[in-house]
Protein backbone atom coordinates (compact mmCIF):
# COMPACT_ATOMS: atom_id res chain seq x y z
CA UNK A 1 0.00 0.00 0.00
CA UNK A 2 1.49 3.23 -0.76
CA UNK A 3 1.39 6.49 1.01
CA UNK A 4 -0.12 8.17 -1.54
CA UNK A 5 -2.74 5.73 -1.58
CA UNK A 6 -3.41 6.37 1.56
CA UNK A 7 -4.01 10.37 1.36
CA UNK A 8 -6.70 9.56 -1.03
CA UNK A 9 -8.38 7.69 1.12
CA UNK A 10 -8.38 10.22 4.05
CA UNK A 11 -9.48 12.75 1.95
CA UNK A 12 -12.16 11.10 0.62
CA UNK A 13 -13.35 10.36 4.27
CA UNK A 14 -12.84 14.21 5.07
CA UNK A 15 -14.84 14.80 2.07
CA UNK A 16 -18.33 13.59 3.91
CA UNK A 17 -17.24 16.19 7.05
CA UNK A 18 -18.64 19.79 7.66
CA UNK A 19 -15.77 22.65 7.74
CA UNK A 20 -16.18 26.24 7.94
CA UNK A 21 -12.43 27.59 6.83
CA UNK A 22 -11.11 30.16 8.37
CA UNK A 23 -9.48 31.34 4.93
CA UNK A 24 -5.99 32.80 5.36
CA UNK A 25 -5.87 32.21 8.89
CA UNK A 26 -4.59 29.04 9.76
CA UNK A 27 -4.60 27.82 13.16
CA UNK A 28 -1.71 25.31 12.83
CA UNK A 29 1.55 26.79 11.92
CA UNK A 30 4.93 25.01 11.25
CA UNK A 31 7.91 26.68 11.97
CA UNK A 32 10.52 27.21 9.49
CA UNK A 33 12.98 23.84 9.25
CA UNK A 34 15.89 22.65 7.20
CA UNK A 35 15.12 18.96 8.44
CA UNK A 36 11.88 18.16 10.46
CA UNK A 37 12.22 16.33 13.73
CA UNK A 38 11.38 12.87 14.24
CA UNK A 39 7.60 13.91 15.93
CA UNK A 40 7.36 16.47 12.86
CA UNK A 41 7.96 13.49 10.58
CA UNK A 42 5.98 11.48 12.35
CA UNK A 43 3.14 13.89 11.81
CA UNK A 44 3.08 13.06 7.90
CA UNK A 45 1.49 9.75 9.18
CA UNK A 46 0.08 10.02 12.68
CA UNK A 47 -2.37 13.23 11.92
CA UNK A 48 -5.59 11.34 10.97
CA UNK A 49 -6.28 13.84 8.50
CA UNK A 50 -3.15 13.90 6.76
CA UNK A 51 -2.89 17.28 7.01
CA UNK A 52 0.99 17.30 7.15
CA UNK A 53 3.07 16.41 4.06
CA UNK A 54 6.93 15.98 3.11
CA UNK A 55 7.57 18.76 0.06
CA UNK A 56 9.83 18.17 -2.40
CA UNK A 57 12.72 19.68 -0.28
CA UNK A 58 12.28 17.14 2.63
CA UNK A 59 10.33 19.42 4.66
CA UNK A 60 7.11 19.08 6.38
CA UNK A 61 3.92 21.72 5.36
CA UNK A 62 0.93 21.91 6.73
CA UNK A 63 -2.56 22.61 5.15
CA UNK A 64 -5.10 22.62 7.86
CA UNK A 65 -8.33 22.80 6.52
CA UNK A 66 -9.13 19.08 6.94
CA UNK A 67 -8.05 19.18 10.61
CA UNK A 68 -10.40 17.37 13.04
CA UNK A 69 -8.86 19.62 15.89
CA UNK A 70 -7.96 16.25 17.40
CA UNK A 71 -4.33 18.27 19.58
CA UNK A 72 -2.57 14.96 18.21
CA UNK A 73 0.17 17.29 16.75
CA UNK A 74 0.36 19.48 19.42
CA UNK A 75 0.88 16.81 22.05
CA UNK A 76 4.04 15.61 20.28
CA UNK A 77 5.21 18.61 18.61
CA UNK A 78 4.24 22.19 20.57
CA UNK A 79 6.68 21.62 23.21
CA UNK A 80 9.57 20.74 20.89
CA UNK A 81 8.60 24.14 19.15
CA UNK A 82 8.04 22.03 15.73
CA UNK A 83 4.71 23.70 15.42
CA UNK A 84 2.31 26.63 16.66
CA UNK A 85 -0.81 25.71 17.83
CA UNK A 86 -4.40 27.45 18.24
CA UNK A 87 -7.92 26.19 18.00
CA UNK A 88 -9.30 27.99 15.04
CA UNK A 89 -11.44 31.51 15.71
CA UNK A 90 -14.82 30.80 17.29
CA UNK A 91 -17.27 28.91 14.91
CA UNK A 92 -14.68 28.21 12.40
CA UNK A 93 -13.32 24.63 11.70
CA UNK A 94 -14.73 21.68 12.15
CA UNK A 95 -18.59 21.00 12.86
CA UNK A 96 -19.25 17.50 13.65
CA UNK A 97 -22.90 16.68 12.75
CA UNK A 98 -22.46 13.33 14.89
CA UNK A 99 -19.55 13.03 16.54
CA UNK B 1 -20.04 47.97 31.69
CA UNK B 2 -18.12 44.55 33.12
CA UNK B 3 -20.33 42.38 33.82
CA UNK B 4 -19.44 39.91 37.08
CA UNK B 5 -20.63 36.17 37.13
CA UNK B 6 -20.39 33.75 39.75
CA UNK B 7 -18.69 31.43 37.20
CA UNK B 8 -17.29 30.90 34.12
CA UNK B 9 -17.53 27.66 32.78
CA UNK B 10 -15.17 27.16 30.00
CA UNK B 11 -16.74 24.22 27.29
CA UNK B 12 -20.21 22.46 26.84
CA UNK B 13 -19.01 18.80 26.76
CA UNK B 14 -20.04 16.54 29.27
CA UNK B 15 -18.36 17.94 32.14
CA UNK B 16 -18.83 21.24 31.01
CA UNK B 17 -22.73 20.79 30.55
CA UNK B 18 -22.64 19.11 34.24
CA UNK B 19 -21.28 21.75 35.76
CA UNK B 20 -23.22 25.04 34.53
CA UNK B 21 -26.37 22.94 34.73
CA UNK B 22 -25.95 22.33 38.32
CA UNK B 23 -24.82 25.60 38.92
CA UNK B 24 -27.42 27.77 37.08
CA UNK B 25 -30.32 25.70 38.88
CA UNK B 26 -29.05 26.72 42.25
CA UNK B 27 -29.26 30.38 41.00
CA UNK B 28 -25.80 30.93 40.09
CA UNK B 29 -25.17 33.21 37.53
CA UNK B 30 -23.40 31.36 35.40
CA UNK B 31 -21.38 32.21 31.63
CA UNK B 32 -20.79 29.17 29.55
CA UNK B 33 -17.71 29.79 26.59
CA UNK B 34 -18.29 27.09 23.65
CA UNK B 35 -16.00 27.88 21.00
CA UNK B 36 -18.47 25.63 18.29
CA UNK B 37 -21.12 26.81 16.28
CA UNK B 38 -23.32 24.92 18.08
CA UNK B 39 -23.01 22.70 21.38
CA UNK B 40 -21.31 19.43 20.56
CA UNK B 41 -19.93 20.59 17.09
CA UNK B 42 -16.74 20.06 18.75
CA UNK B 43 -16.94 16.82 20.65
CA UNK B 44 -16.08 13.22 19.41
CA UNK B 45 -17.18 9.91 22.00
CA UNK B 46 -17.92 6.53 20.84
CA UNK B 47 -20.74 6.92 22.94
CA UNK B 48 -21.88 5.22 25.29
CA UNK B 49 -23.75 6.90 28.25
CA UNK B 50 -24.45 5.75 31.69
CA UNK B 51 -27.91 6.88 33.10
CA UNK B 52 -27.19 6.69 37.09
CA UNK B 53 -24.35 9.40 36.24
CA UNK B 54 -26.91 11.67 34.10
CA UNK B 55 -29.67 10.57 36.74
CA UNK B 56 -27.80 12.26 39.59
CA UNK B 57 -27.77 15.73 37.87
CA UNK B 58 -31.08 15.65 35.35
CA UNK B 59 -33.12 12.80 36.94
CA UNK B 60 -36.00 12.40 34.09
CA UNK B 61 -33.78 12.76 31.37
CA UNK B 62 -35.47 9.90 29.54
CA UNK B 63 -38.46 11.66 28.81
CA UNK B 64 -36.41 13.72 26.08
CA UNK B 65 -32.47 13.05 25.55
CA UNK B 66 -31.92 12.22 22.30
CA UNK B 67 -30.96 8.03 23.42
CA UNK B 68 -29.75 5.73 20.51
CA UNK B 69 -30.31 2.18 22.09
CA UNK B 70 -30.10 0.89 25.75
CA UNK B 71 -27.22 -1.91 26.07
CA UNK B 72 -28.18 -5.44 26.39
CA UNK B 73 -25.25 -7.40 25.03
CA UNK B 74 -21.47 -6.77 25.22
CA UNK B 75 -18.55 -8.86 23.44
CA UNK B 76 -15.13 -8.52 24.23
CA UNK B 77 -12.78 -9.52 21.37
CA UNK B 78 -9.50 -10.78 21.28
CA UNK B 79 -8.19 -10.68 17.99
CA UNK B 80 -6.36 -11.98 15.45
CA UNK B 81 -5.86 -11.35 11.52
CA UNK B 82 -8.06 -13.80 10.58
CA UNK B 83 -10.34 -14.69 14.16
CA UNK B 84 -11.78 -13.72 17.22
CA UNK B 85 -12.02 -15.04 20.37
CA UNK B 86 -15.02 -13.75 22.26
CA UNK B 87 -16.46 -13.01 25.51
CA UNK B 88 -20.03 -12.31 25.58
CA UNK B 89 -22.20 -11.18 28.14
CA UNK B 90 -26.45 -10.96 27.27
CA UNK B 91 -28.64 -10.29 29.92
CA UNK B 92 -32.83 -9.71 29.20
CA UNK B 93 -32.27 -7.99 32.56
CA UNK B 94 -31.08 -4.87 30.56
CA UNK B 95 -34.44 -4.67 29.54
CA UNK B 96 -35.66 -2.30 32.12
CA UNK B 97 -37.70 0.47 33.26
CA UNK B 98 -34.92 2.90 33.73
CA UNK B 99 -32.02 1.18 31.43
CA UNK B 100 -28.40 1.48 32.36
CA UNK B 101 -26.45 2.29 29.77
CA UNK B 102 -27.13 3.62 26.29
CA UNK B 103 -25.81 4.53 23.06
CA UNK B 104 -25.89 8.21 22.47
CA UNK B 105 -24.52 10.57 19.38
CA UNK B 106 -22.83 13.52 20.91
CA UNK B 107 -23.56 16.62 18.53
CA UNK B 108 -27.04 15.69 19.34
CA UNK B 109 -27.17 14.81 22.81
CA UNK B 110 -25.23 17.76 23.72
CA UNK B 111 -27.24 20.02 21.95
CA UNK B 112 -30.13 18.58 24.25
CA UNK B 113 -28.02 18.86 27.25
CA UNK B 114 -27.24 22.80 26.20
CA UNK B 115 -30.83 23.39 26.09
CA UNK B 116 -30.90 22.17 29.84
CA UNK B 117 -28.11 24.33 30.52
CA UNK B 118 -29.81 27.43 29.33
CA UNK B 119 -33.15 26.14 30.76
CA UNK B 120 -31.68 26.33 33.90
CA UNK B 121 -30.79 29.93 33.72
CA UNK B 122 -26.99 29.76 32.12
CA UNK B 123 -25.83 32.18 29.96
CA UNK B 124 -24.53 30.21 27.06
CA UNK B 125 -22.06 31.92 24.47
CA UNK B 126 -20.86 29.29 21.48
CA UNK B 127 -18.56 30.38 18.44
CA UNK B 128 -16.01 31.82 21.29
CA UNK B 129 -13.31 30.44 21.79
CA UNK B 130 -11.20 31.22 25.01
CA UNK B 131 -7.48 31.94 24.56
CA UNK B 132 -5.95 32.63 27.96
CA UNK B 133 -6.72 32.90 31.91
CA UNK B 134 -6.67 36.19 33.15
CA UNK B 135 -4.89 37.03 36.39
CA UNK B 136 -4.77 39.45 39.41
CA UNK B 137 -1.72 40.71 40.70
CA UNK B 138 -1.81 37.54 43.18
CA UNK B 139 -2.22 35.33 40.30
CA UNK B 140 -6.01 34.53 41.11
CA UNK B 141 -7.53 33.35 38.30
CA UNK B 142 -10.32 36.43 37.85
CA UNK B 143 -11.68 35.76 34.36
CA UNK B 144 -11.67 34.53 30.71
CA UNK B 145 -10.07 36.57 27.15
CA UNK B 146 -11.77 35.15 24.58
CA UNK B 147 -11.67 35.75 20.78
CA UNK B 148 -14.25 38.13 20.33
CA UNK B 149 -14.03 41.37 20.38
CA UNK B 150 -13.42 43.50 23.50
CA UNK B 151 -13.42 39.74 24.88
CA UNK B 152 -12.50 39.40 28.96
CA UNK B 153 -15.19 38.39 31.15
CA UNK B 154 -15.00 37.79 34.92
CA UNK B 155 -15.68 35.62 37.29
CA UNK B 156 -15.53 34.50 40.93
CA UNK B 157 -14.28 31.28 39.69
CA UNK B 158 -13.71 29.68 36.59
CA UNK B 159 -14.48 25.94 35.66
CA UNK B 160 -11.73 24.48 33.31
CA UNK B 161 -14.00 22.00 30.91
CA UNK B 162 -11.97 22.50 27.93
CA UNK B 163 -11.05 19.05 27.20
CA UNK B 164 -8.19 16.93 26.84
CA UNK B 165 -6.59 19.03 24.61
CA UNK B 166 -7.71 22.36 26.31
CA UNK B 167 -5.42 25.70 25.89
CA UNK B 168 -6.26 27.98 29.17
CA UNK B 169 -4.87 25.23 31.43
CA UNK B 170 -1.64 24.15 30.14
CA UNK B 171 -0.88 27.55 29.34
CA UNK B 172 -1.39 29.08 32.39
CA UNK B 173 0.69 26.27 34.07
CA UNK B 174 -2.10 25.10 35.42
CA UNK B 175 -1.81 21.79 34.13
CA UNK B 176 0.72 20.03 31.88
CA UNK B 177 0.53 19.35 28.15
CA UNK B 178 -0.71 15.47 28.64
CA UNK B 179 2.58 13.31 27.53
CA UNK B 180 2.22 11.31 24.21
CA UNK B 181 1.90 8.18 26.13
CA UNK B 182 -0.51 9.55 28.63
CA UNK B 183 -3.11 10.12 25.71
CA UNK B 184 -4.73 7.59 22.50
CA UNK B 185 -5.70 9.36 19.50
CA UNK B 186 -8.69 7.46 18.29
CA UNK B 187 -10.68 7.61 15.32
CA UNK B 188 -14.27 6.85 14.00
CA UNK B 189 -16.45 6.87 11.43
CA UNK B 190 -20.08 6.83 11.31
CA UNK B 191 -21.71 3.91 9.01
CA UNK B 192 -25.34 4.32 8.58
CA UNK B 193 -27.62 1.14 8.02
CA UNK B 194 -31.47 0.61 7.95
CA UNK B 195 -33.01 0.35 11.86
CA UNK B 196 -33.72 -3.31 11.00
CA UNK B 197 -30.81 -4.45 9.10
CA UNK B 198 -28.68 -3.91 12.64
CA UNK B 199 -31.07 -5.37 14.53
CA UNK B 200 -30.83 -8.97 12.15
CA UNK B 201 -26.86 -8.43 12.42
CA UNK B 202 -26.71 -7.96 16.05
CA UNK B 203 -29.48 -10.00 16.65
CA UNK B 204 -31.41 -7.28 18.81
CA UNK B 205 -35.13 -5.79 18.69
CA UNK B 206 -36.51 -2.38 19.22
CA UNK B 207 -34.07 -0.18 21.50
CA UNK B 208 -31.75 -2.76 21.96
CA UNK B 209 -28.04 -2.46 21.22
CA UNK B 210 -24.91 -4.04 21.37
CA UNK B 211 -21.38 -3.31 21.68
CA UNK B 212 -18.61 -4.55 20.47
CA UNK B 213 -14.72 -4.11 21.94
CA UNK B 214 -11.72 -5.65 20.69
CA UNK B 215 -8.71 -6.09 21.42
CA UNK B 216 -5.52 -7.47 18.98
CA UNK B 217 -3.80 -7.63 16.50
CA UNK B 218 -5.77 -4.78 14.81
CA UNK B 219 -3.70 -2.65 17.20
CA UNK B 220 -0.64 -3.93 15.19
CA UNK B 221 1.63 -4.19 18.73
CA UNK B 222 0.52 -0.50 20.31
CA UNK B 223 -1.60 -0.22 23.02
CA UNK B 224 -5.04 0.50 21.87
CA UNK B 225 -8.72 -0.65 21.44
CA UNK B 226 -10.91 -1.14 18.69
CA UNK B 227 -14.66 -1.04 19.23
CA UNK B 228 -18.43 -1.19 17.71
CA UNK B 229 -21.49 0.63 18.85
CA UNK B 230 -24.83 0.07 17.55
CA UNK B 231 -26.90 3.44 17.54
CA UNK B 232 -30.51 3.66 16.29
CA UNK B 233 -29.48 3.75 12.46
CA UNK B 234 -25.92 3.74 12.69
CA UNK B 235 -23.08 1.69 13.68
CA UNK B 236 -20.12 3.77 15.41
CA UNK B 237 -17.16 2.22 14.23
CA UNK B 238 -13.76 3.07 15.58
CA UNK B 239 -10.07 2.35 16.90
CA UNK B 240 -7.89 4.41 19.05
CA UNK B 241 -3.87 3.66 20.26
CA UNK B 242 -1.26 5.80 22.34
CA UNK B 243 0.21 8.66 20.46
CA UNK B 244 3.52 7.58 21.64
CA UNK B 245 3.14 4.01 20.14
CA UNK B 246 1.95 5.54 16.71
CA UNK B 247 4.89 8.07 16.59
CA UNK B 248 7.24 5.30 17.45
CA UNK B 249 5.64 2.79 14.29
CA UNK B 250 4.54 5.29 12.03
CA UNK B 251 1.58 3.94 11.67
CA UNK B 252 -1.67 5.99 10.06
CA UNK B 253 -4.36 5.70 12.26
CA UNK B 254 -6.77 5.99 9.00
CA UNK B 255 -5.03 2.93 7.61
CA UNK B 256 -5.75 1.28 11.01
CA UNK B 257 -9.32 1.98 11.21
CA UNK B 258 -9.19 0.15 7.31
CA UNK B 259 -7.56 -2.20 8.28
CA UNK B 260 -9.78 -2.97 11.23
CA UNK B 261 -13.28 -2.64 8.71
CA UNK B 262 -11.95 -4.91 6.68
CA UNK B 263 -11.26 -7.84 9.01
CA UNK B 264 -13.11 -10.74 8.33
CA UNK B 265 -15.37 -10.30 11.97
CA UNK B 266 -15.90 -7.23 11.23
CA UNK B 267 -16.62 -6.60 7.42
CA UNK B 268 -19.90 -8.30 7.40
CA UNK B 269 -21.09 -6.46 10.27
CA UNK B 270 -21.08 -3.01 8.34
CA UNK B 271 -21.79 -4.22 4.45
CA UNK B 272 -23.35 -2.07 2.38
CA UNK B 273 -23.22 0.91 5.10
CA UNK B 274 -22.90 4.28 3.99
CA UNK B 275 -20.34 5.93 6.08
CA UNK B 276 -21.73 10.16 6.86
CA UNK B 277 -18.77 11.10 9.23
CA UNK B 278 -15.01 10.80 9.83
CA UNK B 279 -13.54 12.07 13.42
CA UNK B 280 -10.71 11.95 15.82
CA UNK B 281 -10.28 12.59 19.13
CA UNK B 282 -7.88 12.37 21.85
CA UNK B 283 -8.72 10.25 24.74
CA UNK B 284 -7.14 10.31 28.21
CA UNK B 285 -5.11 7.47 29.12
CA UNK B 286 -2.74 8.33 32.19
CA UNK B 287 -5.36 7.07 35.27
CA UNK B 288 -4.68 8.27 38.01
CA UNK B 289 -0.89 9.01 38.28
CA UNK B 290 -1.83 11.48 35.40
CA UNK B 291 -4.19 13.72 37.40
CA UNK B 292 -3.32 17.51 37.40
CA UNK B 293 -3.56 19.56 40.28
CA UNK B 294 -7.42 19.77 40.23
CA UNK B 295 -8.38 23.25 42.07
CA UNK B 296 -6.11 26.92 42.56
CA UNK B 297 -7.56 30.38 43.81
CA UNK B 298 -10.33 31.34 41.37
CA UNK B 299 -10.44 27.92 39.07
CA UNK B 300 -11.07 24.39 39.55
CA UNK B 301 -10.48 21.46 36.78
CA UNK B 302 -13.14 19.21 35.62
CA UNK B 303 -13.72 16.07 32.83
CA UNK B 304 -10.99 15.22 30.71
CA UNK B 305 -8.76 18.18 30.93
CA UNK B 306 -8.20 16.25 34.16
CA UNK B 307 -7.08 13.14 32.84
CA UNK B 308 -10.11 12.05 34.31
CA UNK B 309 -10.84 8.51 32.19
CA UNK B 310 -11.01 5.09 33.06
CA UNK B 311 -9.55 3.04 30.07
CA UNK B 312 -9.72 -0.27 31.49
CA UNK B 313 -13.58 0.11 31.92
CA UNK B 314 -13.70 2.50 28.78
CA UNK B 315 -15.86 5.31 31.22
CA UNK B 316 -14.76 8.81 29.93
CA UNK B 317 -18.09 10.62 30.18
CA UNK B 318 -19.22 9.76 33.43
CA UNK B 319 -16.27 10.52 35.16
CA UNK B 320 -16.44 14.04 33.26
CA UNK B 321 -20.18 14.61 33.78
CA UNK B 322 -19.49 13.80 37.72
CA UNK B 323 -16.59 15.64 38.53
CA UNK B 324 -18.42 18.58 36.59
CA UNK B 325 -21.26 18.03 39.44
CA UNK B 326 -19.39 17.55 42.07
CA UNK B 327 -16.81 20.72 41.21
CA UNK B 328 -20.34 22.63 40.97
CA UNK B 329 -21.61 21.35 44.59
CA UNK B 330 -18.45 22.68 46.23
CA UNK B 331 -18.62 25.94 44.37
CA UNK B 332 -21.81 25.99 45.57
CA UNK B 333 -21.07 25.24 49.08
CA UNK B 334 -18.15 27.40 49.60
CA UNK B 335 -20.54 30.29 47.95
CA UNK B 336 -23.60 29.59 50.45
CA UNK B 337 -21.06 30.42 53.38
CA UNK B 338 -19.97 33.21 51.48
CA UNK B 339 -16.62 32.15 51.19
CA UNK B 340 -14.19 33.65 48.64
CA UNK B 341 -13.16 30.77 45.79
CA UNK B 342 -9.83 30.52 47.22
CA UNK B 343 -7.50 27.50 46.73
CA UNK B 344 -7.99 26.85 50.57
CA UNK B 345 -11.77 26.71 49.71
CA UNK B 346 -12.00 24.96 46.31
CA UNK B 347 -10.23 22.01 47.99
CA UNK B 348 -13.66 21.17 49.33
CA UNK B 349 -13.78 20.02 45.69
CA UNK B 350 -10.84 17.59 45.64
CA UNK B 351 -12.20 16.31 49.02
CA UNK B 352 -15.53 15.28 47.37
CA UNK B 353 -14.06 13.69 44.32
CA UNK B 354 -11.89 11.44 46.12
CA UNK B 355 -15.07 10.00 48.02
CA UNK B 356 -16.53 9.10 44.78
CA UNK B 357 -16.33 6.85 42.24
CA UNK B 358 -14.39 8.62 40.18
CA UNK B 359 -10.74 8.74 41.95
CA UNK B 360 -11.30 5.37 43.68
CA UNK B 361 -11.46 3.39 40.29
CA UNK B 362 -9.13 5.27 38.70
CA UNK B 363 -6.54 4.61 41.51
CA UNK B 364 -7.64 1.10 41.79
CA UNK B 365 -5.92 0.89 38.03
CA UNK B 366 -3.51 3.45 38.83
CA UNK B 367 -0.75 0.94 37.87
CA UNK B 368 -2.66 -0.53 34.29
CA UNK B 369 -1.64 1.71 31.92
CA UNK B 370 2.14 1.37 32.49
CA UNK B 371 1.96 -2.43 32.57
CA UNK B 372 -0.44 -2.12 29.46
CA UNK B 373 1.92 0.55 27.91
CA UNK B 374 4.91 -1.42 28.42
CA UNK B 375 4.23 -4.75 27.32
CA UNK B 376 2.13 -3.71 24.30
CA UNK B 377 3.64 -6.16 21.84
CA UNK B 378 2.80 -9.01 24.07
CA UNK B 379 -0.83 -8.01 25.64
CA UNK B 380 -2.31 -6.36 22.04
CA UNK B 381 0.09 -9.16 19.63
CA UNK B 382 1.30 -12.27 21.22
CA UNK B 383 -1.12 -13.19 23.55
CA UNK B 384 -4.10 -12.56 21.13
CA UNK B 385 -2.30 -14.44 18.55
CA UNK B 386 -1.46 -17.69 21.41
CA UNK B 387 -4.94 -17.31 22.09
CA UNK B 388 -6.83 -17.57 18.85
CA UNK B 389 -3.97 -20.58 17.67
CA UNK B 390 -5.44 -22.25 21.26
CA UNK B 391 -8.78 -22.25 20.04
CA UNK B 392 -8.99 -23.29 16.80
CA UNK B 393 -6.14 -26.28 17.82
CA UNK B 394 -9.11 -27.02 20.35
CA UNK B 395 -11.84 -26.59 17.97
CA UNK B 396 -10.52 -28.48 14.65
CA UNK B 397 -10.58 -32.11 14.14
CA UNK B 398 -7.57 -33.38 12.16
CA UNK B 399 -7.06 -36.80 13.81
CA UNK B 400 -3.90 -35.48 15.90
CA UNK B 401 -4.61 -36.99 19.38
CA UNK B 402 -5.37 -34.43 22.19
CA UNK B 403 -2.78 -34.69 24.58
CA UNK B 404 -0.33 -34.09 21.73
CA UNK B 405 -2.37 -30.45 20.75
CA UNK B 406 -2.40 -29.88 24.23
CA UNK B 407 1.33 -29.83 24.61
CA UNK B 408 1.83 -27.69 21.32
CA UNK B 409 -0.61 -25.10 22.64
CA UNK B 410 1.42 -25.11 25.84
CA UNK B 411 4.65 -25.34 24.10
CA UNK B 412 3.56 -22.44 21.51
CA UNK B 413 2.91 -19.88 25.02
CA UNK B 414 6.28 -20.93 26.38
CA UNK B 415 8.09 -20.76 23.29
CA UNK B 416 6.69 -16.61 22.89
CA UNK B 417 6.74 -15.49 26.46
CA UNK B 418 8.98 -18.09 28.18
CA UNK B 419 7.71 -19.47 31.36
CA UNK B 420 9.24 -17.11 33.47
CA UNK B 421 7.24 -14.28 31.19
CA UNK B 422 4.31 -15.85 31.38
CA UNK B 423 4.28 -15.89 35.42
CA UNK B 424 5.87 -12.62 35.61
CA UNK B 425 2.84 -11.24 33.16
CA UNK B 426 0.25 -13.01 35.26
CA UNK B 427 1.49 -11.58 38.45
CA UNK B 428 2.18 -7.98 37.29
CA UNK B 429 -1.45 -8.47 35.77
CA UNK B 430 -2.95 -9.35 39.06
CA UNK B 431 -0.88 -6.94 40.80
CA UNK B 432 -1.85 -4.12 38.57
CA UNK B 433 -5.70 -5.31 38.59
CA UNK B 434 -6.02 -5.49 42.63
Amino acid sequence: MTIAGTKVRVEDKLYQNRYLVDSGRPHIIVRPHDKPSANLLALTYVCPAKCYELNDKGQVEITADGCMECGTCRILCEKGGDIEWNYPRGGFGVLFKFG
Amino acid sequence: MIEQFDAIVVGAGMSGNAAAYTLASQGLKVLQLERGEYPGSKNVQGAIMYANMLEKIIPDFRDDAPLERHLVEQRLWVMDDTSHTGIHYRSDDFNEAKPNRYTIIRAQFDKWFSRKVREAGATVLCETTATELVRDGNGKVIGVRTDRAGGVVFANVVVLAEGVSGLLGTRAGLREMPKPETVAIAVKEMHFLPEEVIGQRFGVKGDEGCVIEAVGTISRSMAGLGFLYTNKESISLGIGCLVSDFAATMESPSALLDAMKNHPSIRPLIAGSEVKEYAAHLIPEGGYRAIPQLFGDGWVIVGDAAQLNNAIHREGSNLAMTSGRVAAEAIIKVKSRNGPMTKANLALYKTMLDDSFVIKDLKKYKDMPALLHTNSSNFFDSYPRLMSHAAQTFMRVDGTPKIEKEKNTTAAFINARSRWGLVSDAVRLALAWR
